[in-house]
């Protein structure tokens, strides 16, 4: 748990620093980590309201970006269906890709509801306070350091680096370079749609190419 | 749309996919036929995300280090993720690299 608290710090201060530079203002960037608290779609708004992208271009890139959580979501319902109804309410909020991922592990090992309840709890909380306070102290550094550091560039850094490891298998990779390449091509279309539309593209080429490897 | 409000409406919609299983479909499976594209959102969004972002220099191609230093800086950083999976230290060389790079050009 130790190591990914600290995983989420440099994407948290990285996050925090481009929305205290960022036009929107930092009070908005930072609201952000509250109201959708999800890292890669904050980023991608703060990207998007930068750029002047309408209301529906920002909103259907951050819901796609988020769309996974609905995976996370029906691998976690079996292990949640004893908890009472205000728990399966309220922990949803928490679901983040690394609470997932080390709770989902930790499940295999766990068979008491109680248990598991603590254990998610624990982790999402741990996560949350940790993405608000690197969240929040980036938007204050990132409001008092001059334009020309070019601390924006921390953006698509992070997101390279969290693209590497997903580029690993063949039909991962076509998604990556299809969805790159459209975005690229797309990048003049008004209203950004460029980045919906390469995300979109890449996600069929992803599914063609692994039905074609089967 | 006010900002403010298009955050919300990203916040609200992000809760329900969240909460969709665990809260209201119960314990039922994923359709594989929604599964499978879910499986390339990730590396589809953040290409879409980084190559425009490191390639393009205002609206056009540019992979010279004197006008677009922004992707050597990128390709720094991303031997160094490759090689050593450091997220932290893959930001830490391409920052360094931009610096580096518009200092000298």
């Amino acid at each position: 748990m130790a190591p990914l608290l600290v995983g989420i710090v440099p994407f948290g201060l990285a996050f925090g620093v481009a929305a205290g530079q960022s036009p929107i203002g930092g009070g908005l960037g930072y609201a952000t980590s509250v109201i959708i608290f999800g890292g890669a779609a904050q980023l991608a708004a703060v990207q998007l309201f930068d750029a002047g992208a309408s209301a529906a271009v920002i909103i259907a890139t951050a819901l796609v970006i988020n769309a996974r959580h609905l995976m996370y979501s029906a691998a976690l319902a079996p292990h949640f269906r004893e908890f009472s109804p205000g728990w399966r309410i309220a922990l949803p909020y928490l679901m983040t890709d690394q609470a997932f991922a080390v709770s989902i592990t930790h499940y295999e090992i766990v068979d008491d509801p109680a248990r598991k309840r603590r254990f998610f709890i624990g982790a999402g909380i741990g996560l949350w306070v940790t993405w608000q306070i690197t969240t929040g102290l980036g938007t204050v550094a990132g409001a008092s350091v001059p334009e020309s550091w070019s601390l924006d560039f921390a953006i698509p850094l992070v997101f390279l680096a969290l693209l590497v490891p997903t580029v690993k298998s063949r039909p991962g990779l076509t998604a990556a370079i299809v969805g790159g390449t459209v975005a690229v091509v797309g990048a003049s279309l008004p209203y950004n749609l460029g980045l919906i539309i390469g995300a979109l593209s890449g996600i069929a080429a992803g599914v063609v190419a692994e039905h074609v490897a089967r | 749309m006010s900002p403010w409000l298009t955050v919300i409406v990203i916040g609200t919609g992000t809760y329900l996919t969240r909460l969709s299983f665990v809260g209201v479909l119960g314990a039922r499976s994923m359709p594989a036929w929604a599964e499978r594209p879910l499986a390339y959102v990730a590396p589809s969004v953040l290409a879409a995300l980084v190559l425009p972002a490191v390639l393009l220099r205002d609206g056009g191609l540019d992979l010279t280090p004197a006008g677009n230093p922004r992707f050597l800086a990128a390709l720094a950083a991303a031997v160094i993720v490759i090689r050593y999976k450091s997220v932290s230290w893959s930001i830490v060389v391409g920052m360094a690299m931009l610096w580096l790079l518009q200092w000298l050009v």
